[in-house]
Parts: structure tokens; sequence; C-alpha cells
């Protein structure tokens, strides 16, 4: 039996299955309870159970998962949710069926509000599920106790249940909900371990039951034969020995292709500066912005600016200015009753309403350029004309910044690239903000994710056209989105004609691999099997069949 | 009944760590406060879950108020709770 989902991270494990309990139901039509004051008291202790049960786990929990314990704590604890619910029960509802619907008040209001509320609504259905399973006296969901690496199967998987699994033992994990991006999924990918989310029929996977979860090919399979498990000792293998290789990214025909890294913080710089890419290619500054109730100072920008590049020593670094608004919020810029931030004053267009932001970050780049000698490149976020690219590099030319460029991610400027191209020196391709707009689909909702794929036809025909117009121009055009990361679609991107792939630095191995198995007329052909598909799913598997034999085996596909 | 007004110091605003340091020490003052921003109705200052349905976000005036003769010094310590950025680890 095979199942598949959404694969977080490309390892491929084989292990035995633990399920964690799923969330007990309101039984249907509940009775009323016959005495309603000890269905109340039996209420309050349940939350008190759950409440005393989650202060001890974070009692014996480390770093940040005792913060998260304490603060899920603090919801069971939570006067209003109690009384609310005691209330309910009062009137008559059976004791589930009234905390449900208190729950579902809270989860629809956090829903609504969106950002950090939103992401409370995991602790607060745990907290839910925890309480309903001591009134209904079942097992409590939950993390049960590994003793042997397992395959850790749940429904979904609460931040809190996260904190409280011991990782080390942790071989995969697989959800039937989820998302690729949610906190789980996030935390798998850092720790390295493989994870499956939207897997249809986890839930029925027998306890104990031996499995094997490839990540890069989104599938599970029952029962493997011993030539699954050889398969993937082979891409274990393949993949520490393809780490080894720092040689600089080019087709096999030495048509160069630049590989660097995406990083955020002096920190990263200097933790992928060894690592074997050829410099950065999206240096995203807003890490310095965020989480502030003021602007940080030129010095302090320009110490950190001149840290990255120091990291860097005259390798090529892209300094992206401040890309704040939308899912980016900064208290001193966002403009708060915007009703549809991500079409509204972001990125660059923060220039009409706080002129002085870029201007002081300007300085502070020329600062580092002249206290290092290194030469930083610099581009702006979400540029939409030919007059914005222009009035931007006029602004980075006037402090003395020589290389200037932009990104490419609204549509517009993707139809318009040669004018956007007679303006400055280079253009990047930021593709998961071109696919949103594109695709007029917002990047975070879960059930619109078919629509977002970055391999959606017209996503890759706005790639051609902004590559194609680089070629024309003689001018670098690169990708720095999640694209560039996939071996496959760096493959199908160097045959569009774009000449540096910027993405995690974790990442450069598999694609420097992919790339250098091509001439420029294979990968070519590879991107036109790809443009002539009229579906996402279609352009990718067209692409892999394109492939220079061998390449997809090696890549687990 | 006692009120007063402050500005909410913590940079991400009434949310996640400063929300529950504050909830929690409203529910340890042991008398009942409320807390009001904006033009919402007031509510118990104590229940992480209302707190964080205000949405307040950093820089935000709210409006604290409470009865008894214990009114005005508890008022003066969650003010200056408030006015602390709770974002900080200490």
């Amino acid at each position: 039996m095979k199942l598949t989902g959404a694969g977080v991270g490309r390892g491929a494990v084989i292990g035995p299955v633990v399920r964690i309990a799923p969330a007990p139901a309101a039984p249907a039509h509940e009775p009323v309870p016959e005495d309603p004051t000890s269905a109340a008291a039996d209420v309050v202790a349940a939350f008190d159970a759950v409440a005393a049960g989650l202060r001890a786990q974070a009692g014996s929990a480390e770093g940040a998962a005792v913060a998260v314990l304490g603060a899920t704590a603090q919801m069971a604890e939570d006067r209003a949710l109690r009384k609310q619910t005691l209330a309910k029960v009062a009137a008559g509802e059976g004791p589930v069926t009234a905390l449900d619907s208190v729950v579902g008040g809270f989860v629809e209001m956090f829903t609504k509000a969106g950002g950090m509320l939103a992401e409370r609504v995991t602790d607060l259905r745990s907290v839910r599920d925890r309480v309903a399973a001591h009134i209904l006296g079942v097992p409590a969901p939950g993390v049960p106790h590994l003793s042997v690496p397992s395959v850790v199967v749940a429904q979904d998987l609460a931040p809190a249940d996260t904190a409280a699994l011991d990782l080390s033992l942790v071989l995969a994990i697989v959800t039937e909900l989820g998302g690729t991006t949610s906190h789980t999924a996030i935390i798998a990918g850092q720790r390295g371990i493989p994870c499956l989310v939207r897997v249809a029929g986890a839930l029925e996977l027998a306890e104990g039951a031996v499995v094997a979860v490839d990540a890069a090919a989104g599938t599970l399979e029952v029962d493997p034969g011993p030539e699954v498990a050889e398969a993937f000792a082979l891409r274990a293998d393949v993949a520490r020995r393809l780490a080894e290789d720092v040689s600089p990214g080019a087709t096999a025909d030495g048509m160069p292709v630049n590989l660097l890294a995406n990083i955020g913080t002096a920190a990263d710089a200097a933790r992928v500066a060894g690592d074997a890419c050829e410099g950065v290619g999206l240096f995203r500054t807003e890490v310095l912005f965020l989480d502030r109730t003021s602007a940080p100072t030129r010095e302090e920008q320009a110490e950190v600016y001149a840290q990255v590049l120091r990291s860097f020593a005259g390798r090529k670094v892209v300094v992206r200015t401040l890309d704040a608004g939308a899912d980016k919020p900064l208290a001193f810029a966002t403009q708060l009753d915007e009703e549809n931030p991500a079409l509204g004053v972001r990125g660059y267009r923060l220039v009409r309403t706080a002129p002085e932001l870029l201007e002081t970050q300007l300085a502070a780049l020329a600062d580092a350029q002249r206290v290092t000698g290194v030469q930083p490149w610099v581009m702006a976020p979400m540029i939409s004309t030919p007059g914005e690219a222009r009035d931007f590099a006029a602004a980075a030319r006037r402090h003395g910044l020589t290389t200037v460029g932009v990104m490419v991610e609204v549509p517009a400027a993707a139809l318009r690239a040669d004018a956007i191209l007679a303006e400055v020196d280079f253009v990047s391709m930021g593709t998961n903000d071109l696919a949103q707009y594109v695709m007029a689909t917002d990047r975070l909702r879960g059930e619109l994710s078919d629509l977002i794929n970055l391999w959606q036809p017209a996503v890759l025909d706005l790639v051609a056209a902004t590559a194609a117009a680089g070629r024309r121009a003689g001018k670098p055009a690169g990708v720095c989105g999640e694209s560039a990361a996939d071996p496959v679609m760096a493959v199908v991107l160097t045959g569009l004609g774009v000449t540096s792939l910027s993405m995690s630095a974790g990442a450069v191995p598999l694609v420097r691999y992919a790339v250098a198995q091509h001439t420029l007329a294979q990968a070519e052909a590879v991107a036109q099997a790809a443009l002539a598909a009229d579906s996402a799913e279609a352009a990718r598997a067209a692409a892999i069949a394109a492939l220079v034999p061998g390449v997809a085996a090696t890549l687990g596909l | 009944m006692s009120t007063r007004t402050v500005a909410v110091a913590s940079s991400s605003g009434l949310h996640a760590r400063p929300a529950s340091i504050f909830t929690q020490a409203a529910a340890d003052s042991g008398i009942d406060v409320l807390i009001a921003h904006g033009d919402e109705d007031p509510v118990d200052a104590a229940s992480i879950l209302l707190v964080m349905s205000l949405g307040v976000p950093s820089g935000a005036e709210v409006t604290l108020s409470a009865d008894g003769p214990d009114a005005d010094r508890v008022l003066d310590e969650l003010v200056a709770l408030l006015a602390t950025d709770l974002d900080e680890e200490p």
C-alpha cells in the first residue's frame, strides 16, 4: 500500500509507526446532564487536571518548549473559558458540546484576527482536546513515550505535542492535516527530520506497521521490500558525497550558474560563509527591523551590513532593502488600516509613506562599503514600473552604491522586464510573491496550495520572459525564491537563461549536482518540456521525464 | 472605581509572552481587574484568551479599572508591567 502527501525536506527513512491518539469528538446528541451541579464540578476538575498536567510537563521541559507549554497551561486555567463553558452546562448543554461551542467562538475570533492570534488556535484546540478526553474518560490525546526510533503518525501535531516529542527518536513525522509551512513542518525541517503532511489515509496505518517515508517524493509505503531500503541507503550516501563538492555552479558544458545562499542576519552569514555557496543572493534586511518599536539607526545597520560583507570576504552579496508590510508588518511603518495588505504599501512602496527608512538604509550600506572596501549589490523589492526602478537606482547611486538592481515579483515588472533592465544593472526574481500575484492566491492559504504551485505554467512563462530580457540586455537575471532550492526546477531555470540561483544553504549541494549533469542545450530541452505543459503537475512531470537519465533516480524521484 | 490609562510598551503588543505575563499578574492580584482597548467593551484582565482577543498593538493605549481598597496599588503594579517591554528576556 502506498500513500501520498506533501513532503518537507529530502530525507527518506524506514521505521515502525507510532500513532498519536486522535482528538475525542463530542458524542452525537450528548445527553443533557441529569445533575448540572455535578456536571459543572466535572468540567472544573477536567480543566484543573489538564492545567496541572501541562504545568508539570513545562516543569520538566527545556528551551522553547517551557514557554509553549506554560502558555498552553494558562489557556486551560482561563477564567473566561471556564465561566462561559459552565454557563452553558448550567443552561442544560452536554459538557463537551458546551466546551466545543465556547472554544469554537474563540477559534473563530482568533482566526479572523489572523497573524499571531491565528497561530494560537492550535494551542487552544489542544487544550480543548485534553479537557474533552478528561470529561469523557478516554485516553488523553497526545504524545506517547517513544522507546525505539519511530515514524510518528497523527492527524495534526500541535506545537505543544511537537515540544513533548523526543526528537532524537523521531525518524519521520506523518500527518493527515497540516501544511508544509506549519509549525511542526518547520521544526522538523530545521532538525532535518523528513516530514509528510496532508497524507490522506494516514490515520488508518496500524500501530507498529513498518513504513518507508520518502519526503523528496512525498510518498509513504507500507511493508517496503529490501530494494527500497537499498535505494534509501544509496541516496543517503549520494547526499553525503554531494555535500563534499564545493566547485562553482555550472552546466556540464561550463556555462556558469551562480549558486548563492539566502540569509537574514549577520549570524546566518557567519554560519553559511564556510559552506560551498558562492555568496549571498538574498540578504533579507527586514529581520533587523521586525519586532521593534522604532527603526534601527544608521550606525546600527552599518555595523550589521559590514559584518555580513566581511563574512563573505569579497564574494558577491546581494542586499535587499527593507521588505516590510503585508505578512511582515512593522510597528513604525505599516499602515494598520489596509484592507488588502499584500496589495498595499509594502516593500519599495514604503518610500511613499516613510521615505527616511530607505534613505537611512542606503546611507548605512554606503558606510559599510566604505569601512570594508567590499561593494555590495543592492536591490529593491516590490518594484512595479520602470519609473520606480529608475528612482531607486538614482537614490542608490547617489549614495555611492554601484551595482543596483530590483526584484521582479510583480507581474507588471516581468511583463516590462526590458524597460526595467534599461534602468538597473540586474534583476532577481522572487518566485513566491510572483506566483502569489500571477495566480491571485494568498501564499498562506493551505486549501489553495495547488494554485500557488511554483510549477504553474503562467509563473514559468513570466520567469522565462524576465530571463530572456536579461539575456537581451546582457545583464544578470537571478532567482531567489523557493523555486531555486528544487533541483529539478533549478535545471528548468538554468534552461530558461537564469544566471544565478539563491536558496537556503542546505539546498545547494543537490542543486549543484542537478545543474552540472546537464549541458545548456539539455537544460533548455528540460525547460521547454515544462513550458509546454498545461498544468503544474504536468509541467513538473514533463521536466522530470526530460532530465538526463540517472539524475531523477539520484534525486530520489 | 479606580482607572489608569497606559501605552503598551512590548514590541509585539499584548500578545504571546507579554499577554501571558500580564494576565498571570492580574490573576495573582486577587481582585477583579478590567482592561479596555479602543471602543470595545472592557474584559477580564486575568483571561489570556480575552486579553489576546483585544489585539492590542505595540504603543496602543489601554485602560485598566478595578474596585476596592487594593485597587490603586494593584493598578499601579499592572501599569508598571504594561509600560515595560515584556518581549525582552529579563
